[in-house]
């Protein structure tokens, strides 16, 4: 996972396991990784991983089973409305960017189209 | 996260610390107290004081002023017992292998835990048919780590465990760090290479001339001050 220096590391780390679990990365009812295997795997502090845990169990995408661990919801809507918030944040993002260079909405849509169709096609590496 | 420990019992205290090598100081009035559970990040330029401070932390320095307790205890060889010191240079004899050297920290410390050092020499990937005379600087630095952490310390002291070693090995290090640190020792880490220990570091104890330049949780400042430990060591360093 890359840092980013503006903010703080748990934060960071709560928005990389709401993309593991929207993503279906970490299944809904999967049994996810130990604090110390989550530091591990992310080279984070253990107390920073278990920080961000807390917070994805306060946002209904994980629950604690005493002595047993955690693991992903079963509320698949939860899920989705994780997913559509971090859709949205990403949206919000790319409208700034196209409103910042001056495009209209409906030349957005038709570039937003066309691009997907490309890289659908191409994959990534679209010019 | 130092908020959410329990602040009763300090595992280090250290008030109006003095040290002066032929006049010249090296602490200058230094106090601080950290609690267990945590990995501490010292940071300072060369001659800021990191080592004189660990080395007195660990016992190995006498005629010091001031007032220093680890676990309660005055530095002696009660607080001895409780401190895991890796130092900056290289301890152990070139003609030892992994197995050797394990055995030879088995001799002298009746905390030490054979069965991890095997463990953490594994995690390392390394050889255990070389002696550390055929072995790389990094491959030297994992051996000494593998020991160091494999005390069951109260407290443990890495003089820049990551100075000398490529980026590879620094990033494997420091997860062996995270797989060995116990939950409720206090580890502190020395090191000028603020970027590679941030993600790891509960708080952090910045050093500027021997004393105390800023201290605080690495997020609380991250979030405080909008940028990365290093950005904010060099603009507090600069001021």
């Amino acid at each position: 996972m890359r840092i980013d220096d503006s903010r703080p590391i748990w934060a960071q780390l709560v928005d990389e396991v709401r993309r593991l679990i929207t993503s279906g990365e970490w299944p809904p009812g999967g049994k996810i990784p130990s604090v110390r295997e989550l530091a591990l795997e992310f080279g984070a502090n253990p107390n920073t991983v278990q920080k961000a845990l807390v917070e994805i169990d306060r946002l209904g995408l994980t629950t604690t089973e005493r002595t047993v661990g955690r693991f992903v919801t079963t509320d698949r809507e939860a899920v989705a409305a994780a997913r559509s918030a971090l859709a949205e944040t990403s949206a919000d993002g790319f409208i700034d960017a196209m409103a910042g260079i001056g495009l209209e909405p409906s030349e957005v849509i038709s570039l937003l189209e066309q691009r997907w169709a490309q890289r659908a096609a191409h994959g990534k590496d679209v010019p | 996260m130092s908020t959410t420990i329990p602040l009763e019992h300090p595992a280090i205290e250290v008030a109006g610390l003095r040290k002066t090598y032929h006049g010249r100081s090296a602490l200058d009035g230094l106090s601080l107290s950290l609690a267990s559970g945590q990995i501490v990040g010292l940071m300072g330029d060369n001659g800021s004081g990191k080592t004189t401070l660990l080395k007195i932390l660990a016992g190995l320095l006498s005629e010091w002023e001031g007032d220093v307790r680890i676990g309660g205890q005055a530095p002696g060889p009660g607080s001895k017992a409780l401190v895991s010191f890796l130092p900056d240079a290289s301890f152990l004899a070139d003609g030892l292998r992994p197995a050797d050297a394990i055995a030879q920290y088995a001799r002298f410390f009746a905390d030490f835990d054979g069965a991890k050092a095997r463990q953490m020499v594994d995690f390392f990937a390394l050889p255990w048919d070389l002696t550390l005379k055929e072995m790389s600087k990094g491959m030297r630095e994992k051996l000494q780590i593998s020991l160091a952490m494999s005390r069951r310390a109260r407290v443990y002291l890495l003089d820049e465990p990551i100075s000398g070693v490529d980026p590879a090995s620094r990033d494997v290090i420091l997860r062996g760090i995270i797989s060995g640190f116990s939950e409720d020792s206090l580890m502190i880490i020395s090191t000028h290479l603020i970027q590679d220990v941030e993600p790891i570091v509960d708080s952090v104890v910045f050093l500027r001339g021997g004393r105390i330049l800023l201290q605080g949780a690495a997020d609380e400042l991250r979030e405080q001050h909008q940028m990365g430990l290093d950005a904010l060591f060099r603009k507090v360093y600069a001021s």
